[in-house]
């Protein structure tokens, strides 16, 4: 736009259409993402600033605006706060853990012969393309008190994984890993193939230990890979929803296991305050961008071009 | 020039935005129209075995149409379980709604708040037949004084037995709220395997009348202007009666504090319960389980030896839509959907309770099974709160939430019921 200020007549209308051009050629997308993008953000803000429950939806009553009220009401809520708390630790405990599997993993695969690391790819990406109603079916099955094999194989007799708070997160995590510890692996190891050989070997030559290669020269050469994968799960394990919901029964006993999302739809679908799960949403929102940012400005802080 | 161009530009595709995307709310677009012909469109729930009651319905539908020239009704029977997803979408978008529907007696309030429901208390009271309407059942179809409906049918819950094994410890049937608590702790005592009583920490309606035994509620108040009442003493004491039966010597907590309604059935159905407190609606799924014809029922005893503890008036009601633009009509069909006939092909085709007294009466004589859910009903049932924030507290778990933060011995019933009723309250206030 500063080119609109330069004086020459002649530049002006080059720069006009130099100015336009590339607008045009954005357009479809810029169209595609307004609609399914802006347009669905844009109505959640606005929603989250009225009063709109089932209520104004059918028309039995006016909407009303009601400012900040939505937000002032959920941050009073205790439980708000303590889900919030809960999900911002289970989501971190979700990616460091993914990421310490897929990235193992990944090495894993580089090291193995062929037969062992066919047989892990085809694992993980059953567990990659299991649908994840099934997956959290299966586990609870797993873990099931009366019928699963895994209390009988640690000998805990009927304990319920469900019923402690702790023993319940620590369940859907595992689920959770299992289900997108795949996508680290494969995109993981898909990096460590295109590094050089030579590279590694020299590292090798020079007596670095695997944890020592892993730490100063794979890490470092795979960060633009890493950064997306851990971008990916933040956003991912943050918005965790069929996991707790199918597993937890809908956020354990007397509510020990919500997280924001299903939260969020309690509030929103289960009980009709469209505008309080609105304001949720956009608290989501706002935090997982100010993460995404935040993240991406240390390191671009530390010298990398992404 | 050129930028103010684009900030014109820019400017407009903002404000378009905005104004393009605020919420929307259903218009009244047939509202207040009365056609006398057409097709009419109706949502019946669709039940497990479906066919006897589409029987039933199909020869009612049969006669409506005899009854009106050019007249056509379409039936759809809607799933349960999305059943509020769809009435949801029904008051939203009134082209595509029906014009009678069936639905749950505790939402009553609700849908009428969402402007849903059509008032037809003139033509209700104006029917000869609704003076043999039980109370409870008119009183699940009333809001404000209004009626928005027609009972349909009436479920209640009563206590399911095993006869064998009381038989073989030589126990008797509990006639008071005590001996039905050490009842339970004896068989599990002896038979460890079994739960004396199934209790669920998710099944409210199976706790409340432990609560209304000892003469608490669960709100005080007019239509309105609720208050919660269940941090009141009595209420208290009914709270700790149920909450006493889950542990170990009962049922454990660890298994039971998340279980529902539908899994303490499916715990006797499937023989690991004593005992357990279900509905006359629960008889096809203990029928078809392995203790069928070593049960009997009775109804579910209260506080004094030998009374009855009062139990929830369930079940469904029929109602005509606000938006239908064929009122007179669809009153019509819903009188005839919920008349005494319809409700008494209906008991003998699915077994669902009559809400007329008189065609009760005759129902229990014919059919022994149904006669302690009948009794229970004779003694007097309860009901929840006609308000629209019934269907909140409901669907946000604050009674299961306080039952299972006493039962897993996070709070004591004095905290976890001071919780409670706050959450109630906060729901009344905002949604009267």
């Amino acid at each position: 736009m500063s080119r609109a200020a330069v004086p020459s007549g002649r530049t002006s209308a080059k720069g006009r259409r130099a100015g336009w051009t590339p607008w045009f050629y954005v357009a479809p997308a810029l169209l595609v993402l307004g609609g399914l993008l802006v347009y669905p953000v844009c109505q959640l803000g606005l929603m989250s600033v009225l009063e709109y429950t089932q209520a104004q939806v059918s028309g039995g009553e006016p909407t009303r605006f009601r400012g900040l009220a939505n937000y002032t009401e959920l941050f009073a809520d205790d439980q708000f706060r303590q889900v919030l708390l809960a999900t911002v630790g289970f989501a971190a405990a979700c990616v460091v853990s993914t990421l310490a599997v897929g990235c193992a993993l990944a090495v894993l695969l580089t090291r193995v012969r062929a037969l062992p690391r066919l047989a892990l790819m085809l694992a993980a990406l059953g567990a990659w393309a299991t649908p994840t109603i099934t997956g959290s079916t299966v586990w609870l099955f797993l873990f099931d008190p009366d019928f699963g094999p895994v209390d009988r194989l640690l000998g805990l007799g009927d304990f319920s994984w469900t019923y402690g708070r702790y023993s319940a997160f620590l369940l859907v995590l595992l689920e959770v890993v299992w289900c997108s510890f795949p996508f680290v692996m494969v995109t993981v190891y898909a990096g460590i193939r295109a590094v050089p050989g030579e590279v590694l070997e020299a590292a090798a030559l020079d007596g670095a230990s695997q944890w020592r290669i892993w730490r100063s020269v794979l890490a470092p050469m795979l960060r633009p890979i890493l950064v997306v994968v851990t971008v990916q799960s933040v956003i991912w394990d943050f918005k965790v929803f069929t996991q707790i919901y199918v597993m937890t029964g809908g956020g354990g006993i007397a509510g020990q296991n919500l997280v924001l999302n299903v939260y969020a739809y309690q509030k929103a679908f289960a009980s009709s305050q469209y505008s309080l799960g609105s304001a949720i949403g956009v608290v989501m929102l706002l935090i997982l961008l100010a993460v995404t940012l935040g993240y991406l400005r240390l390191l671009r802080r530390q010298g990398e071009e992404l | 020039m050129n930028l103010s161009v684009r900030l014109a530009a820019f400017t407009a595709l903002a404000a378009a935005l905005v104004t393009a995307c605020a919420p929307r709310t259903a218009g009244t677009s047939s509202a207040g129209t009365d056609e006398k012909s057409g097709t009419l469109r109706v949502w019946l729930f669709q039940e497990v075995d479906n066919r006897p009651k589409q029987h039933v319905v199909d020869a009612v539908l049969a006669g409506f149409e005899k009854a009106h020239e050019d007249t056509e009704v379409s039936v759809e029977y809607i799933p349960v379980e999305t059943r509020a997803q769809r009435i949801k979408a029904a008051f939203n978008d009134p082209k595509s709604a029906p014009d009678v529907i069936e639905y749950g007696n505790t939402d009553t309030a609700g849908y009428v708040r969402d402007g849903g429901l059509l008032d037809v208390t003139r033509e209700f009271d104006a029917w000869g037949e609704t003076k043999d309407t039980d109370p409870t059942a008119r009183r699940s179809v009333t809001v404000d004084g209004r009626v928005y409906g027609a009972p349909y049918f009436v479920g209640v819950r009563a206590l399911y037995y095993r006869t064998d094994i009381f038989r073989e410890l030589g126990l008797s049937v509990p006639r008071s709220q005590a001996e039905l608590i050490s009842t339970a702790r004896r068989i599990r005592a002896e038979k460890p395997g079994l739960y004396g009583l199934a209790v669920g920490g998710a099944y409210t309606y199976g706790a409340l009348p432990f609560i209304w035994a000892h003469g608490g509620d669960l709100a005080t108040g007019e239509e309105g202007s609720y208050a919660s009442a269940l941090d009141r003493p009595a209420a208290r004491k009914g709270i700790e009666a149920y909450t006493s039966l889950f542990g170990d010597d009962n049922c454990p907590a660890a298994t039971c504090a998340g279980m529902t309604g539908n899994d303490t059935v499916t715990a006797f159905a499937s023989g690991k319960a004593a005992m357990a407190i279900g509905g006359d609606f629960s008889h096809a799924a203990v029928e078809a389980g392995k203790v069928r014809g070593k049960y009997a029922v009775v109804p579910l005893p209260g506080v004094e030896p030998g009374s009855i503890a009062p139990a929830f008036a369930g079940g469904n009601n029929i109602g005509v839509l606000k938006n239908t633009a064929h009122r007179t009509l669809a009153v019509d069909l819903m009188k005839r959907l919920a008349s005494k006939r319809t409700q008494r092909d209906l008991f003998d085709a699915m077994g669902f309770l009559p809400t007329f007294t008189d065609v009760r009466r005759q129902a229990a004589a014919t059919e022994p099974f149904v006669k302690p859910f009948v009794r229970t009903l004779a003694a007097g049932t309860e009901f929840v709160p006609a308000s629209p924030a019934w269907a909140r507290i409901d669907s946000s778990l604050v009674l299961p939430t306080m039952f299972q933060e006493i039962v897993s011995g996070r709070k004591d019933v004095a905290a976890a019921s001071e919780d409670a009723a706050r959450k109630m309250d906060d729901a009344f206030g905002s949604a009267g």
